[in-house]
C-alpha cells in the first residue's frame, strides 16, 4: 500500500509537468488548429536561457520571472514572424514550419549550450517533504506551482477582458471579429502565454531530466498524451489528462512485469493511439461533426 | 459547449498536384539515368558510397512521397518503417545467413504489413492527428529496439554489424560500386512501380481521396482501403530502402533511427517538391551534402540549417525543386522564342 501511494504521489508530481505541456500544446491549438510539434524545444531552450541567467549570477526567482518575460515576447515574436503568414496555408505547410522550428531550436541550443549533461538548481531543495517519505519537497513544489498556475489562468480567463476576449477569438473568430476583437493580436497572445507556461514546465522538470538539448522529448510526447488523452479543444481536460497520464505511467512502470524506463516512450505510444482509436475527441473534447 | 459544425469546404491537408507534373519528360529521364549509370566509373569509392545513399534516401523520400503526395496523408515516422526494414535484413543476413538480395523483398513485405497495421488505427486520423501518431512512432522506435527480450537477436543497444557483399560472377568491381548498381536497379524498379502505380487506378483512386475524401468515398472508393493501402506501399519501400541502407553502411544501431531521420526524410519531401516523384533524388542529396557541409562548419549546425532552409523554401518556393524545375523549363522555352 505504502509503494502504491508512493507511486500515485510521485505520478502526480510528473503529471504536473505534463499538465503544463499538454495546457501549453492545447492554447496554441485552440488558436490555431494546429499542434506545436517545437513546444517542447522552445520550453528547453527557455531552460537553457534561465541557466545561462543563474550562470550570470541572477538568482533563482528573479531569473524564473525574467525567464518567463522573455519566452512570453519569444512566444510572440515566433508566431509574428514566421507562423501568422502560414495562416491560410495547408497542413503540410504548417507541419514542416514546426518540425524546421524544432530542428532550430534543438540545433541552437546545442551550439550555444552544447551537448553536454547540466546540473540544474531546484528553489525547493530535495528533502523528504513535510517528513515523510513519500514525496521530495521538489516534487511538492512542482505540484504547488502547477496547481498555482492553473488557479491564475482560469481566474485571468474566467475574470478578465483580455481573458474572454481570447476565448472569445478561439471559438468564433469570425463574430469576435465583428464585436472588435483583434482575433489576430489574440493568436499572437497564446503563442505567448503557450511559450511561457512552457519555459514553467521546463524549468519544474530539469532538476529531474537534468539540462540538455534534448530532454524536453519524452516529456513533449507525453504532453500530446495528455492532451490527447483530455481532448485538444479543452484547456481543463489537458490538465486533467497530464495528471492521469502521470499517475498512469508510474503505475505501469510499477506494476506491469517488464515495463521499465526503457518502455517509457512505447507506453505514451499506445496510450496516444489508443485515445485516438477509441475516444478521439479525448475525455473533455466537444467532437467535431462534419457538415457536407 | 455544444458540438461545433464544421463544413469540409475547408483547404485539403496537401495542395493537389495534377497528374502529368508528378513526373519527368521521357527525354529528361534518359539523361538522369545516363548520369547515374556513368558517374561512379569516374569517382573514388567514398563517392560511389555516397551516391548509393542518395539512391537509398532517395527511395525513402519517394515512399513518403506517395503517401503524402499521392493520398495526401502525412506520417512523421518513416525512420520507424526504415528502421523496422534495416533491422529485418540485418537479422535475416546475420542470424539466418540469408543472401542479401533475398532479404530485402522479405524486408519490403514485413514492412507493407507493419505499415498496413499501424494504417488501420491511422485510417480514423486525419490531418494532424495522423502527424501526431507517427510523430510518437518515430520517437517510440528505438527504444523498442533496445528491447532487453529482442535482445539476442536485435544486439540491443549495440547493434548489429552487417557484412558487405562482394561482386558475384567474378565481376571485376569494388564492392562499393557493385552495391552501387545493385541499388540503382533497384531504385529504377521501384521508381516506375511508382509512376504506374500513382498512373492507375489505385493512384487515381489516392488522389481522389487526397482532394476530396467524401467525394472519393461518394464515388465509390473504399476510403478505408485505399488509405491503408497507401500507408502499407510507403511503409514497404521503405522498408526495402532500410535494407539497402543496413548493407550499404554495415551496421544497424537504434540511435541510427530517431525522429531526426524522419524529420530528414520530411524535409527532403519538402525539398523536392511534394507530390513530385523526381524531386525525391533532389530532396535526397539535400538531406545527404548540406549536414556534410554545415558539420564541417560547426558541430550540431546541420539541425539550424534544416530549420532555416526549410522555412526559406516554405517562404519563397513552397512547391520546392518542382517549382525551381518549371521556372527553368519557361526560362529556356522564353530562349528558344528569342
Amino acid at each position: 500500500m505504502e509503494l502504491f501511494t508512493n507511486q500515485i504521489l510521485a505520478g502526480i508530481s510528473t503529471g504536473a509537468i505534463y499538465a503544463c505541456m499538454a495546457l501549453a500544446v492545447v492554447m496554441i491549438y485552440q488558436a490555431i488548429e494546429h499542434l506545436n510539434f517545437a513546444q517542447g524545444e522552445m520550453a528547453m531552450f527557455s531552460t537553457f536561457i534561465s541557466w545561462q541567467l543563474m550562470q550570470w549570477g541572477v538568482p533563482y526567482w528573479a531569473a524564473f520571472v525574467l525567464t518567463l518575460g522573455i519566452s512570453f515576447a519569444g512566444g510572440i515574436a515566433i508566431e509574428r514572424l514566421l507562423f501568422k503568414p502560414l495562416a491560410k496555408a495547408p497542413i503540410l505547410t504548417n507541419v514542416a514550419g514546426f518540425i524546421a522550428l524544432y530542428a532550430i531550436l534543438n540545433s541552437f541550443a546545442g551550439l550555444i549550450w552544447d551537448f553536454t549533461i547540466k546540473q540544474y538548481p531546484t528553489p525547493f531543495g530535495s528533502s523528504p517533504f513535510l517528513g515523510s517519505q513519500l514525496i521530495s519537497t521538489h516534487q511538492a513544489g512542482m505540484i504547488g506551482v502547477t496547481v498555482l498556475l492553473l488557479v491564475l489562468l482560469y481566474l485571468f480567463f474566467q475574470f478578465t477582458r483580455v481573458g474572454l476576449a481570447m476565448r472569445a477569438a478561439a471559438s468564433v473568430p469570425e463574430s469576435a471579429r465583428l464585436v472588435g476583437i483583434n482575433t489576430s493580436w489574440m493568436i499572437a497572445l497564446g503563442w505567448g502565454m503557450a511559450a511561457a507556461i512552457g519555459s514553467i514546465a521546463g524549468m519544474m522538470i530539469a532538476p529531474v531530466v537534468f539540462l540538455e538539448p534534448n530532454m524536453m522529448l519524452g516529456v513533449l510526447i507525453y504532453g500530446f498524451a495528455a492532451a490527447v488523452l483530455g481532448g485538444l479543444t479543452s484547456p481543463f481536460g489537458a490538465v486533467i489528462g497530464g495528471f492521469l497520464v502521470g499517475i498512469f505511467e508510474n503505475l505501469a512502470g510499477t506494476y506491469i512485469p517488464g515495463v521499465g524506463n526503457e518502455l517509457k516512450l512505447p507506453i505514451a505510444l499506445a496510450l496516444i493511439i489508443t485515445v485516438l482509436v477509441v475516444k478521439p475527441a479525448g475525455l473533455f473534447g466537444r467532437p467535431i461533426v462534419k457538415r457536407v | 459547449m455544444s458540438a461545433v459544425q464544421e463544413t469540409v469546404t475547408e483547404a485539403p491537408a496537401v495542395e493537389a498536384v495534377p497528374k502529368r507534373a508528378m513526373t519527368l519528360g521521357a527525354g529528361s529521364s534518359l539523361v538522369m539515368l545516363a548520369l547515374l549509370i556513368l558517374v561512379p566509373l569516374f569517382v573514388k569509392n567514398f563517392i560511389i558510397f555516397q551516391l548509393t545513399m542518395l539512391l537509398i534516401y532517395g527511395l525513402a523520400v519517394l515512399a513518403l512521397n506517395i503517401l503524402t503526395g499521392g493520398s495526401g496523408q502525412f506520417s512523421l515516422g518513416q525512420s520507424a518503417f526504415y528502421a523496422v526494414g534495416a533491422y529485418t535484413s540485418a537479422i535475416l543476413i546475420e542470424h539466418v545467413g540469408m543472401n542479401y538480395a533475398l532479404t530485402l523483398p522479405i524486408a519490403g513485405v514485413v514492412c507493407f504489413g507493419f505499415g498496413f497495421l499501424f494504417g488501420q488505427p491511422a485510417l480514423r486520423l486525419s490531418g494532424v492527428y495522423l502527424a501526431l501518431a507517427t510523430f510518437a512512432l518515430a520517437t517510440a522506435m528505438p527504444q523498442l529496439l533496445k528491447l532487453g527480450v529482442f535482445e539476442t537477436w536485435t544486439g540491443g543497444v549495440q547493434g548489429l554489424v552487417v557484412t558487405k557483399p562482394d561482386a558475384p560472377f567474378g565481376l571485376p568491381m569494388s564492392q562499393d560500386m557493385w552495391l552501387y548498381y545493385f541499388t540503382l536497379v533497384i531504385t529504377v524498379a521501384i521508381y516506375i512501380f511508382s509512376v504506374n502505380l500513382l498512373k492507375s487506378r489505385s493512384g487515381r483512386a489516392f488522389m481522389a481521396i487526397r482532394d476530396n475524401e467524401i467525394a472519393a468515398s461518394a464515388m465509390g472508393i473504399d476510403v478505408a482501403l485505399y488509405k491503408t493501402l497507401a500507408f502499407g506501399v510507403s511503409a514497404g519501400i521503405t522498408g526495402v530502402a532500410g535494407g539497402l541502407g543496413a548493407i550499404a553502411v554495415q551496421f544497424v544501431a537504434p540511435d541510427g533511427y530517431t525522429i531526426t531521420l524522419a524529420i530528414s526524410l520530411f524535409l527532403g519531401m519538402v525539398v523536392g517538391g511534394v507530390g513530385w516523384l523526381p524531386g525525391s533524388i533532389v530532396g535526397s542529396a539535400f538531406i545527404i551534402f548540406v549536414p556534410n557541409i554545415a558539420e564541417g562548419i560547426s558541430k550540431g549546425l546541420s539541425g539550424a540549417v534544416f530549420g532555416v532552409l526549410l522555412f526559406l523554401i516554405i517562404f519563397l518556393v513552397p512547391h520546392g525543386a518542382r517549382q525551381i524545375a518549371m521556372i527553368a523549363q519557361q526560362l529556356l522555352g522564353k530562349l528558344k522564342k528569342s
